[in-house]
C-alpha cells in the first residue's frame, strides 16, 4: 500500500515539476564514490539517461517536494487558486526515491524544487534537509540541483550551496511588467537580489578553494535561471538583451527558455495557445551564438526582424545575421581569422577548430571543407576555398531561398 | 603476408606492440592480416610476427589517443586502417592534424561512434535488483527473479542485494567502460552482462566472465514500475518532439530500457491531452469572467503601457488600449489611434469615432456595451509642419501588435467581432483581406474565437468627396453593423 501512495505522489509531484526546462547535470566538480560508504559520481559532462517524447533529456529526478503553494502566479499549475490535486513528499521519501533510482542507473541525481508552504524559510529548510540527508547520511556523491527560494534567509541559501552542485532561481518572465502581471507576489528586485547574493557566495568560495584545499565547495556547477517565453509581451530581441544582462551581472551558467505551454486549469490571464516550439529553439540558438560564437547581444538582436523584434522561424539566427551582413562575406577558409570563420552559417565550433588545425599544413579545397562539416551546400555562398569562389553575394537577391532549409513541417502538430 | 593475432577485439596493447614492430621493419600495410583470437583464419599468414624492435618510433600523442578509441570500434578493418595511418604519420606527423584527410576523417568518425557508444552505455544501461547470492551470478539462474524482488519500500539498503544489468553495445567498449561503473557504484555489488563479456564487482574487486545472454539477467524489478510512473509524468504532452527524442535515444537501445514501452501510448495521447486542456480552459465556468478577468485586463493594460514591441512607441504620446466591459459580447476593432486618441489615450473619440457613434446608434448597438479597441495601439504619423498626418501601419507593425489584441480577445471572448477596415481584418485573420469581397457574412475565427464581420473603417467614409457616394457607403456601413447586431441577438435571445 505504501508503494501505491508513493507512486501517486510521484505522479503528481513529477507532473508539477515538468514545466521547468532545466535538467542539466553538467559542469560540476569530478567526484567518485570510491573510498566512501555510498554511491555516486560526477564527470564534467552530464548524462541524459532517457528522453521523453517531448524531446527533453531526463537526467535528474526532477520533482517538487510539494505542489501546495501560498503564491498565485498565473502561469503556474501549482498556484493557490488552481484546482490541481495536491501532494507532499517527506524528505526521507525523496531521499529513498533518489537512491533507488540512482542504484538502477536511471538518473544522475536529484533536481528538487517546491511550492511555497507556510513560509519561504520553512520551505527552504525542507529542501535543504533532503540534500543534507543525501550527502551526510548516505554519502551520496551524485548531482544535486536545488531550486532556491529568493525570499529565504541567506543562511539557508548558504547551506543549500554547501550540499548542491547547482542552485537556481527563476526570473520567470523576461519583462518586469510581465512579472508584475503574472506573478503579483514575486518581485523582480528581490529575485535579482538573491541571484546577486548567490554570485557573491559562489565566487568567494571558489576563491577560497583556490587557496585552501579544505575550503568547502559551494555550488560548483554555479547558478542558472529560467524564463517563460510567450506569456508576456517580450519580443525575441527583448529576451536576448535580458539574457545577456543576466549572464553578465550574475555570472550565470545557463539561461533556460521555456516556451509557455498550456496548463490544465489555466488562469484567464494566460494566452491559451502556446508559442511555436521553434521560437524557443531559435532563442537557444541565439544564446549559443552569444556564449560560444562571440556574438554581442546587439548583433544577435540584429538577426531579428527590425519591425517585430522577432527571430525568423524558418532560418536560424546565424544565417539571418549573415544574410543581413552580406558585405562581410565570402570568408576565405584558408586565411580568415577564427572569429570570422565562426560567423559562417553552417560552420560549427568544432569544424572551425579543425579547419584552423588543418590549414596550417596545406590549403583547403571545398571538398576538404565538406569532409569537416555536415553539409557544404549551405556554406558555399559564404566561403572562398582553394578551388571555389562564389558569385558575389550582393548580386543575388534570391540568396535566401537557396540557403534556407527546404520547407518542411517545422514541428509535429505545429500550432 | 604476415598475420597478427590479437588477444581480444579491444586489445590495444597487442595492436600497438605488433604495429610498432611492423612499422620498424617497414612492412607495408597491404602485407599484414590482422585477426582477433588464436585461430589462423588466413591461408597466407605464414611469415609470423616480428617481436620487439629496437628502433624507437615517435608518433604524435594525438595518434595514440585516436588509436585507443578506434580499436574499440566494431569494424574489422580498424586495425589495418590504423596501421596505414601510423605509417603515414611516421613519414609526416602533421597528417594527424588534417581532419579533411579522408583516412583521418574516417578514423575520427569511427572514434566518435565509439565515444557515443560508451556514453550511451553509461546512459541507457539499467540495473535490476536481485537478492544477493554468495556465488557469482550463475549463467543459468534456477528460478525467476521477478518473484524474488522486493518492493521499493521493503528493503532499506543495498547491502543484501546484487544489481544486474544486461546491455548490448554496438562496439567493443565494455572493458573500457568498466572504470566508470566502478567509480559510480563503488559500494554496490553489481554485474554487467553483455554478449561478449561480463563484468562483476563485489564492492572491492572487478572480475571478468564470459559473454552472456539476455535470459541470464533478471527479468524484472518492481522499482521499474515506479520509474515508469516518473517517465510518464515528467513528459509534457503539450510539446511533442519525437524527432528530438529519436535522435538521442535511437530505437536500437529501446529493447533493454523499461520506460520505452510507454512511448507509443504517450505520443498517441499527447495531442488529445493538449486539446482537452485548452478546451477545458475555454469552456470552464467563467470563474475568470467577473472574478479575475477585470484585474487581468487591468494588468494587461498596465503592461501594454510600456510596450516597445515595435518602434511606433518612440514618437507616439502613449499606448491607446482598448476600453469597454471585459465581458462584452461584441468587440469592435479599428486600425490605430488617430491624433486626438493619441493625446487623450482613448479609442474612437476623434472624427472617425463620431461617425462610428452615429452609425452604431442607427444600427441599434449600445456603444457602452461593446469593447472597442485597435489593431495597432500606437499612433503612426508623418509630421507635416505642425500637423501630424495619419500613416498606415505596415504588416510588421500589425503583426508586432497582434499580441495585445490576442490577449484582449482571450479575456473578453466576444461572440461577435467587427473588424473596421483592412488593418483590423488583417490583424484578426492573419491574412490580407479585400473588404468588398468578404463583408456582409460571418467568418468563423479559429479556436472558438467567435465570428468576425468585416466592414469599412469609418475614416474611409470621411475621405469620400462626393456626397452621394458618401451617403451610399454610409448606408452600407450601417447595414453591416445591423447584420452583426442581428447575429448577436440571435446568439442571446433573452437579452
Amino acid at each position: 500500500m505504501a508503494q501505491l501512495d508513493l507512486r501517486e505522489k510521484l505522479e503528481i509531484l513529477a507532473d508539477a515539476a515538468k514545466y521547468d526546462a532545466s535538467c542539466a547535470s553538467s559542469g560540476t566538480a569530478k567526484r567518485k564514490s570510491a573510498g566512501g560508504k555510498g554511491i555516486g559520481s560526477t564527470e564534467g559532462m552530464g548524462i541524459c539517461h532517457a528522453y521523453a517524447p517531448d524531446g527533453r533529456c531526463i537526467s535528474l529526478l526532477k520533482i517538487l517536494l510539494t505542489n501546495s503553494c501560498i503564491f498565485d502566479c498565473h502561469y503556474c499549475i501549482n498556484r493557490k487558486s488552481s484546482n490541481v490535486r495536491r501532494a507532499r513528499f517527506t524528505a526521507q521519501e525523496v531521499v529513498k526515491l533518489t537512491l533507488d533510482f540512482y542504484r538502477r542507473n536511471y538518473i544522475e541525481g536529484l533536481f528538487l524544487s517546491s511550492g511555497i508552504i507556510r513560509s519561504s524559510n520553512y520551505t527552504m529548510e525542507q529542501i535543504v534537509e533532503v540534500a543534507r540527508s543525501l550527502r551526510e547520511d548516505h554519502d551520496f556523491r551524485g548531482y544535486i540541483h536545488l531550486k532556491t527560494i529568493p525570499d529565504a534567509d541567506p543562511e539557508l541559501l548558504r547551506q543549500a550551496g554547501l550540499h548542491a552542485d547547482r542552485l537556481s532561481i527563476n526570473v520567470e518572465l523576461p519583462t518586469v511588467a510581465g512579472l508584475a502581471r503574472l506573478a503579483p507576489e514575486k518581485s523582480a528586485p528581490r529575485i535579482e537580489g538573491a541571484m546577486r547574493g548567490l554570485r557573491q557566495e559562489i565566487e568567494d568560495k571558489s576563491d577560497a578553494a583556490k587557496r585552501y584545499r579544505s575550503a568547502p565547495k559551494f555550488a560548483p556547477a554555479g547558478q542558472s535561471t529560467q524564463m517563460i517565453v510567450g506569456a508576456d509581451a517580450a519580443t525575441d530581441r527583448d529576451i536576448v538583451q535580458r539574457a545577456s544582462g543576466l549572464y553578465g551581472r550574475f555570472n550565470l551558467r545557463r539561461v533556460y527558455y521555456s516556451a509557455f505551454s498550456p496548463i490544465p486549469d489555466a488562469s484567464a490571464v494566460l494566452p491559451l495557445q502556446r508559442p511555436p516550439l521553434m521560437r524557443e529553439h531559435r532563442l537557444y540558438q541565439s544564446d549559443w551564438l552569444m556564449r560560444f560564437y562571440d556574438y554581442g547581444p546587439d548583433e544577435v538582436a540584429d538577426a531579428a526582424d527590425p519591425a517585430t523584434g522577432m527571430m525568423p522561424l524558418d532560418i536560424d539566427p546565424k544565417l539571418s545575421w549573415a544574410l543581413k551582413h552580406r558585405h562581410r562575406f565570402p570568408v576565405d577558409v584558408n586565411r580568415a581569422p577564427r572569429e570570422m570563420l565562426l560567423r559562417v552559417p553552417g560552420l560549427g565550433v568544432k569544424a572551425v577548430d579543425k579547419i584552423i588545425l588543418a590549414r596550417r599544413w596545406r590549403r583547403l579545397s571545398l571538398a576538404d571543407v565538406g569532409r569537416l562539416t555536415v553539409s557544404v551546400a549551405k556554406l558555399r555562398p559564404f566561403l572562398i576555398a582553394d578551388d571555389w569562389r562564389p558569385v558575389t553575394l550582393s548580386d543575388r537577391a534570391d540568396l535566401r531561398p537557396i540557403v534556407a532549409p527546404k520547407k518542411e513541417q517545422l514541428e509535429l502538430f505545429a500550432a | 603476408m604476415r598475420s597478427v593475432a590479437l588477444a581480444a577485439p579491444d586489445d590495444f596493447e597487442g595492436w600497438r606492440d605488433a604495429a610498432r614492430a611492423l612499422a620498424a621493419a617497414r612492412v607495408p600495410p597491404g602485407d599484414i592480416v590482422w585477426q582477433v583470437g588464436e585461430a589462423p583464419a588466413d591461408l597466407f599468414g605464414d611469415e609470423g610476427v616480428l617481436t620487439g624492435g629496437g628502433e624507437q618510433l615517435r608518433v604524435p600523442r594525438r595518434f595514440v589517443e585516436l588509436a585507443r578509441e578506434v580499436i574499440l570500434h566494431g569494424d574489422p578493418e580498424r586495425f589495418a586502417l590504423l596501421y596505414t595511418l601510423l605509417t603515414r604519420a611516421l613519414a609526416n606527423g602533421h597528417v594527424i592534424e588534417d581532419g579533411a584527410d579522408p583516412l583521418v576523417r574516417r578514423l575520427e568518425t569511427m572514434a566518435k561512434a565509439v565515444r557515443r557508444d560508451i556514453h550511451k552505455m553509461r546512459a541507457f544501461l539499467r540495473f535490476r535488483e536481485v537478492p544477493h547470492q554468495p556465488a557469482p551470478p550463475p549463467r543459468h539462474p534456477s528460478a525467476g527473479y521477478s518473484e524474488m524482488g522486493g518492493g521499493v519500500g521493503e528493503r532499506a539498503g543495498a547491502a543484501d542485494s546484487t544489481y544486474v544489468a544486461w546491455f548490448e553495445p554496438e562496439h567493443h567498449i565494455v572493458r573500457a567502460n568498466a572504470r566508470f561503473f566502478v567509480d559510480r557504484f563503488n559500494s554496490m555489488r553489481w554485474s554487467i552482462l553483455t554478449p561478449e563479456v561480463s563484468l562483476h564487482w563485489d564492492g572491492a574487486t572487478l572480475s571478468e566472465g564470459p559473454g552472456a545472454t539476455k535470459e541470464d539477467a533478471p527479468q524484472d524489478d518492481p522499482t521499474e514500475a515506479v520509474w515508469k510512473t516518473y517517465y510518464a509524468s515528467i513528459f509534457n504532452p503539450a510539446r511533442l518532439k519525437t524527432g528530438a527524442m529519436l535522435k538521442e535515444m535511437p530505437r536500437k537501445y529501446w529493447k533493454n530500457m523499461p520506460e520505452t514501452a510507454l512511448v507509443g501510448e504517450l505520443i498517441k495521447g499527447a495531442r488529445a491531452r493538449e486539446v482537452a486542456m485548452v478546451e477545458q480552459a475555454r469552456t470552464a465556468p467563467p470563474r475568470a469572467t467577473g472574478s479575475n478577468s477585470q484585474s487581468a485586463w487591468a494588468a494587461l493594460r498596465e503592461e501594454a503601457a510600456h510596450c516597445t514591441r515595435c518602434h511606433l512607441y518612440e514618437h507616439a504620446t502613449q499606448t491607446v488600449f482598448g476600453e469597454g466591459p471585459v465581458d462584452a459580447a461584441l468587440m469592435l476593432v479599428g486600425e490605430q489611434p488617430g491624433d486626438q486618441e493619441d493625446l487623450a489615450g482613448r479609442p474612437f473619440i476623434g472624427p472617425a469615432g463620431q461617425v462610428l457613434d452615429r452609425a452604431l446608434a442607427e444600427a441599434g448597438i449600445d456603444r457602452g456595451k461593446a469593447y472597442l479597441t485597435n489593431a495597432v495601439k500606437h499612433f503612426k504619423f508623418e509630421q507635416r509642419g505642425k500637423r501630424r498626418i495619419h500613416a498606415k501601419p505596415d504588416a510588421g507593425e500589425i503583426s508586432a501588435c497582434r499580441w495585445w489584441i490576442e490577449q484582449e480577445r482571450l479575456i473578453v471572448r466576444p461572440q461577435v467581432t467587427i473588424a473596421l477596415g483592412a488593418t483590423a481584418a488583417r490583424s484578426l485573420l492573419g491574412r490580407t483581406v479585400t473588404i468588398s469581397r468578404e463583408r456582409g457574412s460571418p467568418i468563423d475565427l479559429p479556436d472558438g474565437g467567435g465570428e468576425a464581420w468585416i466592414t469599412v473603417h469609418p475614416s474611409f467614409l470621411l475621405r469620400i468627396p462626393e456626397e452621394a457616394r458618401k451617403a451610399q457607403e454610409y448606408e452600407a456601413f450601417v447595414a453591416d453593423l445591423k447584420a452583426a447586431a442581428a447575429r448577436l441577438r440571435a446568439f442571446n435571445p433573452a437579452s
